[in-house]
């Protein structure tokens, strides 16, 4: 029974005199998922925890903070990006899909693919897992072993889904094309 | 299943009625509490208790017809909360799709919640058949009593209750209120389906959250929101032990959005599941808490694990391995058979620290209101979090409510919840739901690490190359150090994982411990012990199959003699962990794990191709967690020393197996989490800190670096089911290095591979 040894020192800080809150920041304006959203605390905010911690967008992961390990991956346009690398002061005017938004109803031919193939374990990489590879589907509807070697190095699956993701990929890749 | 009657007395005694409610009471009619009781506890009251039929704490059924199951066990992606649920409705014979899963929160009720040690199946099997074979026997008793027929000429088929002659039906929903009237059956009267019968068991089943996973909508620990909820994050003592002298937080008060700063003192020795300590930093969102943080200056006293240099502790646990330990199992005479002399080989292995790393770091919610906490954790070990928060806020256990989320993996680091400690001593300071987010950084460095592990063989043959004498040492920090401090020696779990039961049939054999103490937490990884310790003797039997001119999978298969029950008593092991099993009912039978070799052996196309010039296989097989496996692994190593693994294969004896396509994924996963410890796994420590701190310095398997295929094959059984999550691991890595000696002649006898010069 620890709990009655232990002591608190409290720092509260009181009062916003001194916070630069209000100072030069300005309304950035982005959409999300074809909505329009805007944002004014600190711009060095990555994306990930604006998406999180404000839009309750909770699909898209924090993993890592540094860009190594893929789950926090949305779109920009069609691009895959990490959004824990993408910073507030950068997305002003562009637009962001996030796995929310890959489909109204879970019907992307990723989705069903990797539902037909039971990809997910745990199921915390899978949102990154399928918003990358459905990038790369995007731009290359045959992939081959290399493509999805290069294009999904980044996203880690500590369960080990690996070798379902590239099955859900060749599957979903036959049915675009 | 001839054995199965004796499993179920056993096990629904030991298991499920023990302790939680007693024998007779198992079998409850209609409701547990009364209806104000219900209304009392609210959100914390699942639909399973509080529907029309209730036979058990693991079941319910409404007037609706829908079913509620309650998985008591947590889900990390082993698919337990699907599993589990398959047997009860299966003996319920209902309608899947009318099926609702409830996760359960922490409660002693439910019995043992701890979602590790693979035995999730093994030790609530019986539990869930009973409780859907209760509700089932009670349905068509009411449907009976309805008809004015005997239950003799009714049936439960698929939702409904038939009654055969006549062709008359209702429904589970109709009946539900009736059979709530009605005394459940007792134990010995339960009848249950043929396995011709099983309608789920067996057979393939998908996951219960698989769309909400590929949609983004499943809920895990860092998910969770509350109403009012403020942010932490907490800079811990980097050296453990250490403490907080003096900090200035100043720089971090300026930053936007944190609102204040609080300290966490350090642990209590021994370590257990308590917080680290340390200065945490409350602001309105993550990201401003961790930037906060960043601006903390701290004075730390390091305390005594600051000389903590994981170099030259390997050294120790090295020699100390070279000296004789406490002797934990004896066949012959070990000594005698060396000085006959002869062809002998010794070896020197080493296995390093090695992080957890699940995919979501710990996280935790909790929220202190009125002497009483409710937690939402992505927890294993949710009695636990019961326990330890009570602990350190001062209240009582059952004071504690503790929801599990979904897990991003577990693999034995959430089943210790310091992190939701920390969560429920800052809420009580604050007023307040506190989230407290670990970064990766936290992750890696301040986890439960997998022990590192020094260990020695030594083996004499015989002139035709069959093992004489064979010692085997392993040093390494126990566990036990988490709960005393001077627990210097291994404990029979970690005994029990391939140090006192390696499986050969040997004429002189002697199995070995000597001490180590820690500096760092030590904690319990998929499959522990048997990661070193079947790394280190599967790997040497390949040695001495190499030694004696030999294939290795034939030489294995001779080590393991004809194959029969071993006899540990009489080997000198008095306690044979076993895995928490009884002995009687999970034999160690070298049969299985003969049958698991040879069915490799063909299944890999072993023998069939020259080995060298940088391809191979290698082979390895080990019993564990009470189920026989038999991996196969083929590796290409190019002329730069780059290793591919194009192909696995993992041949898995474990007995009946409900869910199979679950089955194979934890093989195909723990194959991959294989690779990933064979390859980069490696936590090194100077001046008592980690060195490493996120996945490039702490680099698990990528998708060209894991098995471009794993095959599992699923032996047929009808034994006592297995555990399922870890056994895969243990003999993954040997093979893994016995094929890099095939392919290229340099032995490993240290992890991660890297530490070795391929070309």
């Amino acid at each position: 029974m620890y709990g009655s040894l232990w002591a608190f020192v409290g720092h509260s800080y009181s009062g916003p005199a001194g916070r630069p809150e209000c100072d030069n920041t300005q309304m950035i304006k982005f959409k999300v998922n074809g909505k329009d959203r805007s944002f004014d605390g600190d711009p060095d905010t990555p994306l990930l925890w604006v998406l999180r911690d404000e839009l309750d967008l909770t699909g898209t992961k924090f993993g890592c903070g540094m860009g190594l390990c893929g789950a926090c991956t949305v779109h920009r346009g069609n691009e895959p990006i990490r959004s824990c690398q993408t910073k507030m002061s950068e997305v002003a005017g562009k637009a962001f899909t996030t796995i929310e938004g890959l489909s109204p109803d879970g019907s992307h031919p990723l989705q069903k693919a990797w539902m037909e193939a039971n990809v997910p374990q745990c199921g915390y990489c899978q949102s990154g897992q399928i918003m990358q590879a459905a990038a790369l589907l995007k731009r290359n509807q045959k992939p081959t072993d290399k493509d999805i070697d290069e294009a999904m190095y980044g996203n880690i699956c500590r369960c080990g889904t690996y070798q379902r993701i590239r099955a859900a990929i060749k599957a979903a890749a036959r049915e675009v094309a | 299943m001839s054995n199965v009657e004796g499993h179920i007395e056993n096990i629904s005694r030991r298991h499920f009625l023990g302790g939680v409610i007693s024998a007779g009471a198992f079998v409850l009619a209609a409701r547990v509490l009364p209806e104000d009781a219900l209304a009392d506890t609210g959100e914390y009251f699942g639909n399973a208790q509080a529907a029309t039929l209730h036979p058990s704490v693991y079941l319910g059924i409404e007037t609706d017809g829908t079913v509620y199951i309650v998985t008591h066990r947590s889900e990390m992606g082993t698919g337990i909360r699907t599993t589990l649920p398959m047997i009860a409705a299966d003996e319920l014979d209902a309608d899947w799709k009318r099926v609702k899963i409830e996760q359960g929160i922490g409660d002693a009720k439910y019995g043992d919640q701890n979602t590790d040690g693979s035995k999730s199946i093994r030790n609530f099997f019986v539990a869930f058949r009973e409780a859907g074979a209760s509700a089932r026997m009670m349905l068509v008793s009411a449907a009976a009593a309805q008809w004015k027929v005997p239950a003799s000429e009714c049936q439960a088929q698929f939702h409904e209750v038939v009654h055969t002659p006549s062709g008359r039906k209702l429904g589970y929903g109709a009946l539900a209120q009736a059979a709530s009237q009605l005394p459940v059956p007792k134990a010995d009267q339960l009848q249950f389906k043929p396995k011709s019968a099983w309608r789920y068991m067996g057979k393939d089943q998908q996951i219960a959250d698989l769309a909400d996973i590929c949609t983004g909508k499943a809920v895990f620990g860092m998910d969770v929101k509350r109403e009012g909820m403020v942010y932490a994050s907490v800079e811990r003592p980097p050296v453990m032990g250490g403490r907080v002298q003096s900090f200035d937080d100043k720089q971090a008060l300026k930053v936007r959005g944190v609102k204040q700063t609080l300290t966490i003192p350090g642990f209590k020795p021994p370590y257990t599941f308590q917080p680290l300590g340390g200065v945490a930093v409350i602001a309105d969102s993550t990201w401003a808490a961790f930037q906060g943080r960043k601006q903390l200056k701290i004075e730390w006293d390091n305390g005594a694990n600051a000389s903590y240099d994981s170099d030259q502790y390997k050294k120790e646990l090295l020699a100390t391995a070279r000296q004789p330990g406490k002797v934990v199992r004896s066949v012959g005479d070990v000594d005698a058979a060396f000085a006959k002399g002869g062809k002998t080989i010794e070896a020197d292995y080493y296995v390093p620290l090695l992080a957890h790393a699940t995919m979501e770091p710990p996280v935790a919610v909790a929220e202190y209101r009125n002497g009483k906490v409710t937690a939402w954790a992505p927890t294993q070990n949710p009695q636990a979090v019961q326990s330890t928060v009570a602990d350190a806020v001062g209240i009582k256990p059952e004071d504690v409510t503790c929801h599990v989320t979904l897990l991003g993996g577990g693999f034995g680091r959430k089943s210790k919840p310091d992190y939701v400690a920390e969560a429920a001593i800052l809420s009580k300071q604050l007023g307040k739901p506190v989230k407290v987010v670990w970064t990766r950084e936290d992750d890696i460095r301040f986890d439960y690490y997998h022990a590192v592990a020094g260990m020695y063989h030594k083996a004499s043959l015989d002139d035709r190359g069959r093992v004489d004498a064979w010692l085997q040492r392993s040093v390494f920090p126990s566990i036990g150090q988490m709960n005393d401090v001077n627990a210097l020696y291994g404990m029979d779990i970690e005994y029990g994982m391939g140090l006192n039961d390696l499986p050969f049939d040997l004429a002189n054999h002697r199995a070995e411990n000597g001490p180590a103490k820690t500096h760092i937490r030590i904690g319990w990884l998929r499959s522990v012990a048997n990661i070193y310790h079947v790394f280190s003797a599967l790997s040497f039997a390949d040695e001495l199959a190499h030694a004696a001119g030999r294939d290795s999978l034939e030489y294995q298969l001779d080590l393991l003699g004809s194959g029969k029950v071993i006899d540990f008593k009489s080997q000198g092991v008095e306690n044979y962990w076993n895995y928490g099993e009884s002995y009687e009912k999970y034999p160690f039978d070298t049969r299985r794990l003969r049958n698991v070799l040879a069915i490799a052996g063909e299944r890999s196309g072993w023998g069939k191709r020259k080995p060298g010039n940088g391809w191979g296989l290698g082979v390895a097989v080990a019993r564990s967690f009470t189920s026989y496996v038999a991996t196969v692994v083929e590796v290409e190593v190019d002329t730069k020393g780059a290793i591919r693994i194009p192909h696995s294969w993992q041949v898995v004896d474990a007995g009946l197996i409900v869910n199979p396509e679950r089955a194979r994924s934890q093989f195909e996963g723990a194959s991959v989490m294989g690779a990933s410890i064979a390859l980069s796994g490696d936590i090194s420590v100077a001046d008592g800190r980690v060195r490493q701190s996120n996945f490039h310095d702490y680099p698990v398997a990528r998708i060209s670096q894991a098995p471009y295929q794993t095959d599992v094959h699923l032996v047929e059984s009808d034994e006592l089911p297995g555990g399922i999550g870890e056994p895969g691991v243990p003999p993954f890595v040997p093979a893994f290095a016995n094929a890099v000696f095939a392919a290229t002649g340099k032995r490993i006898r240290e992890l991660p591979f890297s530490r070795t010069k391929l070309v």
